[in-house]
């Protein structure tokens, strides 16, 4: 069997930053598994601009994000396998996968960094009463048949959620001379960032609905009109307040779920809210020398901060690879406790020994919450109070924590990460 | 004295902003945490402008359609005509990132460029 030190599982943004950043950390043997038949992800098929702002200082397109990163694993002479599918992960580190050239294989791996991103939720998971016709298309599979095949899904759109994708979608079908007639959104709030309501609906006048959801398709092989009704605080629609747009196209934007059916067949533990693995400082679940980041580990609102979390796995894994990684141990682990309107955070746990200066601690929030503080207790003493003029479920919202203020803290056995009114 | 609310889109933060304005004159920019944020704020009340992305057919390249953008921001009045010349562009591989598509877009002084590269396809090599 061949063998390698760390295989890092999908070639997107993820991939390519823990690969690149492994490597810089001083380990040769690298493979990168991709299943599509090019490195990159989903950010092919992101053309629209506003990534790299944070990393690289200039707004770049989801193209030309991806290609900064293939590049330097180009520069790095990392191997990689394209049209790779990896069909199980084991608890030691064996990874089966296949591809045309090279049937089925295995590869034994003394650490694999899981980066297989995150699936759109589909239709059936919906529960959208009415017909099921033709035209019913999740965002991102109409992105990829508009950006990358070239095909246009319909001329007259309704979209069912506010998430970045379908707000982006929104933009681009009216551009390419779809009429896009409202996008309705569940909750009472966007799910997706300010900004794309701004220059995605607002700037071609598309109605968001918030607090609507769809209640009826109509059409029995195509989509012929979609009826929308406002909710109650339950969810339920509300009687008499239907409305009905004739359309041809039904998009739904309905959030993203991670895509971890080989995380959990290698026994690893997940957390309940991010669909995630649960991670400690070291982005290491809790199968020694197997790391997560990216979207896998949980939802990112910026591929800059995917980004930012794979750099940290590539580091960690090579870490345990050069056997540097101090051991854990179970009495010295810290729960991360996510309380008060913090859904969860990532990592979940930490072990101040085995943490850098500085760990930064991702979360959202369950609602929008404006002028309130993120505060930050360690067990029952507040060391952060940061007034917040907005806090939204749409971004991603972090915290640092310093070593040496935690180490002061004598028997520390939790962090509590939580909003406060005052 | 006009009051605008805007909310900035100069990065995913999406800061509320308030301007002043007098006629055309800009008399205030409050709520805005970055120069970033001033910027779009005085040009998005008198000339709001937007970078515009879609896709031009490719014709031999390993991949039928190749993503672009317009260099800088354009005026946002001219949107729908820049995509009017976008969607009548034909070009030929390969394709490098940076490589200029449309040279001045509607009279922007804006060029059109590739966002990713486009190989030749095998069958044409």
């Amino acid at each position: 069997m061949k063998a390698y030190d760390i295989v890092v599982i999908g070639g997107g943004p993820a991939g390519l930053a823990a690969a690149v950043s492994a490597r810089k950390s001083g380990v040769k043997d690298i493979l990168v598994l991709e299943r599509d038949k090019e490195l990159g992800g989903i950010l092919n098929q992101c053309i629209h601009n506003g990534f790299g702002l944070h990393t690289f200082k200039e707004e770049l397109t989801g193209p030309e994000y991806a290609y900064r990163f293939m590049e330097q694993l180009y520069e790095e002479k990392i191997p990689y396998k394209l049209n790779t599918m990896v069909m199980d992960i084991s608890k030691d580190k064996i990874v089966t996968a296949m591809n045309r050239e090279d049937g089925v294989f295995q590869i034994k791996a003394k650490a694999i960094i899981l980066a297989m991103g995150c699936r759109e939720r589909p239709k059936g998971a919906l529960n959208i009463p009415g017909y099921r016709p033709a035209g019913i298309y999740s965002a991102g599979t109409a992105q990829r048949l508009v950006n990358i095949e070239g095909y246009m899904p319909g001329k007259e759109i309704v979209i069912l959620g506010s998430g970045d994708i379908g707000l982006i979608m929104a933009r681009r079908m009216t551009l390419e001379g779809a009429k896009v007639k409202v996008v309705a959104e569940l909750m009472p709030y966007s799910g997706g960032l300010k900004r794309n309501i701004v220059q995605c609906l607002d700037d071609f006048n598309i109605p968001l609905k918030l607090s609507h959801t769809v209640v009826d398709i109509e059409g029995k092989e195509r989509v012929e009109a979609v009826t929308i009704a406002k909710v109650d605080k339950t969810g339920k629609p509300i009687k008499g307040t239907e409305e009905r747009y004739t359309c041809d196209t039904l998009l739904l934007s309905c959030g993203l779920i991670p895509e971890n059916e080989l995380s959990r067949n290698a026994g690893v533990e997940m957390n309940l809210v991010t669909n995630g693995p649960k991670v400690n400082e070291s982005l290491e679940t809790n199968i020694e020398g197997i790391f997560a980041c990216g979207n896998v580990l949980h939802v990112h609102d910026l591929v800059d901060y995917v980004s930012e979390e794979a750099k940290k796995a590539g580091e960690s894994a090579a870490k345990y690879v050069k056997d540097e990684q101090v051991e854990s141990d179970e009495s010295k682990t810290i729960e991360i406790v996510a309380t008060d309107g913090v859904r969860y955070t990532v990592p979940s746990t930490l072990n101040v020994d085995r943490m850098e200066d500085m760990l930064t601690v991702r979360f959202r929030v369950g609602a929008v919450y404006k002028g309130k503080y993120v505060s930050v207790y360690l067990d029952g003493e507040r060391i952060m109070h940061n007034k917040k003029k907005i806090m939204a479920p749409g971004e991603m919202e972090q915290v640092i924590l310093i070593k040496n203020k935690l180490k002061e803290q004598d028997n520390l056995k939790t962090i509590t990460v939580k909003i406060e009114e005052n | 004295m006009e009051k605008r609310e805007l909310t900035c889109i100069g990065c995913p933060m999406g800061c509320q902003i308030t301007v002043e304005l007098d006629g055309k004159e800009v008399k205030s920019v409050q709520g805005n945490s970055c120069a970033i944020g001033d910027k779009y704020a005085r040009n998005e009340v008198v000339n709001p402008e937007r970078t515009v992305t879609s896709t031009v057919v490719v014709l031999k390249g390993d991949k039928t359609r190749v993503s672009v953008k317009t260099k800088n921001n354009i005026p946002k009045s001219k949107i729908f005509d820049c995509m009017k010349e976008i969607d009548a562009v034909r070009i030929e591989a390969p394709v490098k990132i940076g490589d200029v598509i449309i040279e001045n877009v509607c009279n922007t002084g804006v060029d059109v460029v590739a966002t990713r590269n486009i190989e030749l396809c095998e069958a044409t090599k």
